[in-house]
């Protein structure tokens, strides 16, 4: 049994895993353009971006998944998802992509906009073009500034990687309690938490690293 | 024929009018000091002179060269072309804080010499003589044992040296100064008005705002008194520090114990 349950568990961690990492390499790069969306002097644009990140940050991960997942097929009678596993694999990445886009392009903002308006000046009086700017000057900034915030979505986002058992992603926590219903048995549950615990360890521990790297310089 | 001639600068932020008509010509080797009240737009005038500000009027000029006319505004290629002309010393420094003093003075010259034709074929030498050169202007401002350290681990005045070493490393023709040392403990003020002093002593074209009237009439050919976006009054540092003649100018003064 114990050797099925470990089995089982693996499985749903990978499945987790690959949520995780889908949703990180997703979610960064749009939530970059929305943070430039959000900052754009065109109130076109930076009022709708701003309502649907306030619509996004302000209502259940859960509830967006399953409004994803059934809203096309239950109110324009068209499931664009299709009946099977990898539609519903897809409608959660597309919900966990939007969702941590959302957060992460606040951090984002937050932290460009963190950058005193000085260090620009300085680049534009000494020739550089706002490539260079960017580039040269601003990034690493950000990157510091950002840092803190990000580990803590990155940290949460590997605990709301179990959300998407509600359209039946088989991920860690669904393999977990599938033995609670089909076998009575709690403590693949308590396993579960070993890999959680074990995966947000790491995570942590690379993140620690990581602003020790960035410690060479104060902002 | 003048280094520089600015001819009637206005520049207006919506409805508030900060310069109406600034006009006055540097030489060559020329060292002038603005003073002027706070809010009397000295700042604005450093600002719109590298273009951080767009001028709303008047012209400016290099060697009679037109760089600047508000009837003809300028696409940003030729902004930044036409700041490489001058430098600018920023009152609370702003240097890079992940760059070491020697990186901070070299970055813009390495990013410069990307755009020479021949930098492929003489990136080695190209790179080693920008090295060098940067190691030379921090020797000027008397940092050459600070080269590889950062920013937060030099105090004030040191930052603002490596700060006035930045900004020569492009060999402007004229640098400018927004209030250098007001951002600096009293004690620190000394070694950065030093390198100023020296400086002008070198003949560099510089402009400098400051509030250390003792540190104006010591070092600039010529002082500008610049009140509600006007200069209220002009002359030599005699001439405006111990006989002004307008009475704003007094008035001013008069806050200051010269």
């Amino acid at each position: 049994m114990f050797a099925t349950v470990i089995q089982s568990l693996c499985m749903g961690f990978l499945k987790s895993l690959e949520i995780f990492v889908l949703t990180l390499l997703g979610a960064v790069p749009m939530g970059l353009l929305i943070s430039f969306g959000s900052m754009s002097r065109w109130k076109v644009l930076n009022v709708p971006i701003k309502i649907i990140v306030w619509i996004v940050r302000g209502t259940p991960l859960m509830l967006q998944l399953l409004l994803i997942y059934y809203g096309p097929g239950m109110l324009f009678g068209n499931n664009i998802w299709g009946g099977n596993y990898g539609g519903r694999f897809a409608a959660a990445m597309v919900a966990f992509i939007f969702n941590y886009a959302c957060y992460f392009s606040e951090i984002f903002r937050g932290g460009i906009e963190g950058v005193p308006k000085g260090q620009r000046e300085a680049g534009q009086v000494l020739g550089m073009s706002d490539r260079e700017i960017f580039f040269k000057v601003t990034l690493l900034q950000v990157i510091k500034r950002i840092v803190p915030p990000m580990g803590n979505e990155v940290i949460t986002l590997v605990k709301d990687t179990s959300l998407a058992r509600v359209i039946s992603v088989y991920e860690l926590m669904w393999n977990g309690q599938s033995f609670l219903k089909s076998s009575g048995l709690i403590w693949p549950l308590f396993f579960t938490a070993v890999f959680y615990l074990g995966f947000s360890g790491i995570l942590t521990m690379l993140l620690s690293e990581l602003e020790k790297k960035l410690d060479f310089f104060k902002i | 024929m003048a280094l520089l001639e600015v001819e009637n600068l206005y520049k207006s932020f919506d409805k508030l009018e900060v310069l109406k008509g600034i006009s006055f010509s540097m030489e060559e080797g020329e060292t002038i000091s603005v003073i002027g009240p706070s809010g009397g737009g000295k700042t604005t005038l450093l600002r719109c002179l590298n273009f951080l500000e767009m001028p709303t009027g008047g012209s400016i000029s290099v060697k009679g060269e037109k760089i600047f006319s508000a009837d003809k505004p300028l696409n940003l290629r030729e902004i930044r072309k036409n700041r490489l002309r001058f430098g600018l010393v920023f009152q609370n420094f702003n240097l890079f804080p992940q760059y070491t003093a020697l990186q901070n003075v070299t970055l813009a010259p390495k990013l410069q010499a990307k755009r020479r034709p021949d930098y492929k074929k003489s990136k080695k030498e190209i790179i080693s003589e920008i090295e060098e050169s940067g190691k030379k202007l921090l020797g000027r401002v008397g940092l050459s044992d600070k080269l590889d350290y950062y920013p937060h681990q030099l105090s004030g005045g040191q930052q603002q040296r490596v700060a006035i070493a930045r900004a020569l490393a492009l060999k402007p023709e004229v640098l400018f100064f927004d209030e250098p040392t007001s951002a600096l403990d009293p004690e620190l003020t000394d070694e950065v008005l030093k390198v100023i002093k020296r400086l002008a002593d070198e003949k560099m074209t510089m402009l400098i705002v400051t509030h250390e009237m003792r540190f104006a009439e010591a070092v600039s050919d010529r002082v500008l008194f610049i009140e509600g976006g006007n200069i209220v009054e002009q002359g030599t540092p005699e001439e405006i520090m111990r006989n002004p003649k307008e009475m704003r100018t007094k008035k001013f003064l008069s806050g200051y114990n010269i």
